[in-house]
């Protein structure tokens, strides 16, 4: 940073916190730069630097350098990992606002760690064959001539669970995203394919180099597929899949195959490497092993963060569920004995991230924060407790959910206003 | 009464033959060649594999030269890649010996398609079909599931029997607007 500061920031920040009855001190930055005992709330008049847009940033915009938040690797395999391959990155939940997460903090994951390919649109090819009657090969200008869909949806990785070890809620659920899609239905493109007789699975098949394949039912594929060419109002980023990428509302996200180059119709579950990669020896944990279970988490506060004094807070979170719109969601600020209702911002689009908050008057004392929703088929979000109970196991350290993760994240705020995690 | 239902035949027919029929007529055909040049999924019956074969002699050969013992390890349970063999003798039970391609897929035909698909690492796509026959005969054998003497080809790498034949879960139909599991957890 330069040494001049803008000083509207300062002024900004410091007006909020004093209108919100908070001491000075616990909001101001800790820096060097403003003489001891003089903020710049102390200078009204004083004019921000500015900040000297490069013609690359006219171009191509940038967020404000004071804005810091960044995606990390995930589960402790770095990427860039010892091969160059990128496997998992999650996004920063911690600092979101809204439902949408921005494409350059988009989480992503990779069939087993994947060099990014460089695809060029002009040259790129969906191929449509198997069990259909006019197998087809269609250019990215040839999709982008169909009727298409923008919808709204999440993405979560299988992988997106809590732990005792981890620090944030970016740890805890950072694989998890949500942005709006554009593209073609696949029942759209199968339609015009036409499907024979006995066609129950689909495989699609990415272009990278380990051309990461899976099967999936047929009855998705003409429920809600689509293949996505925009995000967030610009083309796919290379990361989530450019040109073209699969979605498929609702399902974990190695199903969003990028980068998608194939698609066949096929009578069998085709037991691609990834849908080995999914085998249970249960039916049950099967079941609970593709599309996504109601899942809920706070965001402010949460672990890592410090509630700076008692008072009023507006609790925000994020809820999302594979089986479709959120309906509801609950807060308890007492480790889950008492549930109030929370509010839902804007609208509750299915299969997407929805934003609610929870007004709360902390009292300082030590406090317990949960979320848990439920979505539009009546299914409610467990508790690790009650996923014991049913598993007829102990609830102990070494219990972790059979099939994906949907619990109930508990963070604890001690009477410091330090905020960690409930299951550490 | 006939005539009527003559008409709604006629009704019928003419619907299903528009809903058969492509709408918008963008995109090409491919050819059978290019579908075959593209068409790299093998399935459990095996009807995609090309010709050729290989010994399960000639695989620990290409394990070496190909460079799969430089990341898996030369006894394929010591590299800094996936352990491509069970630590865990054949007294432990299969699901217990950890998730390893060649011991617990339930088709011989998903480790081929594998190898040929996404290996070696940064080569991929350039094992002939032979080779891949004779890797994937290979890892078959260190995992006990072939004998030394096998011949793995497109007529017998599907009849491999795997160790875990049917002792695995299938996916549930899956239906629009229906929870995942009934009942799970309350």
């Amino acid at each position: 940073m330069g040494v001049k500061r803008p000083a509207r920031r300062e002024f900004l920040k410091s007006g909020a916190a004093l209108a919100g009855g908070f001491t000075l001190g616990g909001v101001a930055p800790a820096s060097g730069q403003t003489p001891a005992g003089q903020t710049h709330a102390d200078q009204p008049h004083a004019s921000p630097s500015m900040i000297h847009e490069a013609k690359d940033q006219i171009a191509y915009g940038e967020r404000s350098a004071h804005v810091t938040s960044v995606r990390i690797a995930h589960g402790g395999r770095p990427s860039p990992d010892n091969w160059g391959l990128t496997f998992h990155v999650a996004a920063p939940l911690q600092d979101s606002v809204g439902i949408i997460t921005p494409s350059s903090l988009h989480y992503m994951g990779t069939t087993r760690g994947a060099f990014l390919p460089d695809v060029d649109p002009k040259e790129h090819r969906l191929m449509i064959h198997g069990l259909v009657d006019r197998p087809l090969t269609l250019t990215m200008e040839d999709l982008k001539r169909l009727p298409s869909v923008t919808r709204i949806h999440f993405i979560e990785c299988a992988g997106n669970r809590s732990s005792r070890r981890a620090k944030t809620v970016q740890e805890t659920h950072g694989m998890t995203s949500c942005a709006e899609w554009t593209g073609v239905l696949l029942s759209t493109l199968l339609k015009e394919c036409g499907l024979k007789t006995g066609a129950s699975w689909f495989v699609a098949e990415g272009s990278e180099e380990v051309k990461g394949a899976s099967s999936m039912p047929i009855a998705k594929a003409m429920e809600d597929c689509f293949v996505a060419y925009g995000m967030n109002g610009e083309a796919v980023r290379p990361q989530n899949g450019f040109p073209l990428r699969l979605m498929v509302p609702g399902f974990e996200g190695i199903f969003h195959t990028k980068w998608l180059r194939r698609i066949k119709v096929v009578d069998r579950y085709y037991m691609n490497y990834n849908d080995f990669g999914h085998l249970d020896r249960d039916p049950k944990v099967a079941a609970l092993d593709y599309q996504i279970g109601p899942k809920s988490v706070v965001t402010f506060p949460s672990a890592g963060q410090q509630l700076p004094a008692r008072g009023f807070y507006e609790v925000s979170g994020l809820a999302w569920s594979g089986g479709g719109a959120i309906k509801k969601v609950e807060v308890s600020t007492d480790g889950g004995k008492r549930w109030n209702l929370a509010e839902i911002k804007g609208i509750a689009h299915r299969m997407a991230h929805t934003r609610f908050s929870y007004m709360w008057n902390w009292d300082g004392q030590e406090s317990e924060i949960q979320s848990r929703c439920t979505d539009e088929l009546g299914q409610v979000q467990p508790s690790r407790a009650e996923i014991a109970k049913y598993w007829n196991k102990p609830f102990d350290a070494t219990f972790s959910v059979p099939g994906l993760d949907n619990s109930i994240q508990p963070w604890r705020i001690a009477g410091d206003g330090s905020v960690t995690n409930g299951f550490a | 009464m006939a005539l009527l239902k003559t008409v709604a035949f006629a009704l019928l027919m003419g619907v299903s033959a528009l809903a058969q029929s492509p709408t918008y007529r963008v995109g090409r055909t491919p050819t059978a060649e290019e579908i075959r040049a593209w068409d790299i999924s093998i399935g459990p019956t095996g009807e995609e594999l090309p010709p050729g074969r290989g010994t399960v002699r000639e695989g620990a050969q290409l394990y070496r030269t190909k460079g799969c013992a430089g990341c898996h390890g030369a006894t394929a349970i010591d590299g800094k890649a996936p352990i491509l063999k069970s630590k865990a003798g054949p007294d432990v039970e299969l699901w217990a010996r950890g998730r390893i391609l060649p011991l617990r897929a339930p088709f011989a035909t998903t480790v081929w398609d594998y190898i040929n698909r996404a290996m070696p690492l940064n080569r991929e796509g350039t094992l002939t079909a032979d080779e891949v026959y004779a890797i994937t005969a290979y890892l078959l054998f260190i995992n006990d599931v072939i004998r030394e003497d096998e011949v793995l080809d497109a007529k017998t790498l599907p009849n491999v029997k795997m160790p875990i034949g049917g002792d695995y879960a299938s996916l549930p139909d899956w239906k629009p607007r229906t929870p995942r599991l009934k009942g799970y957890p309350h």
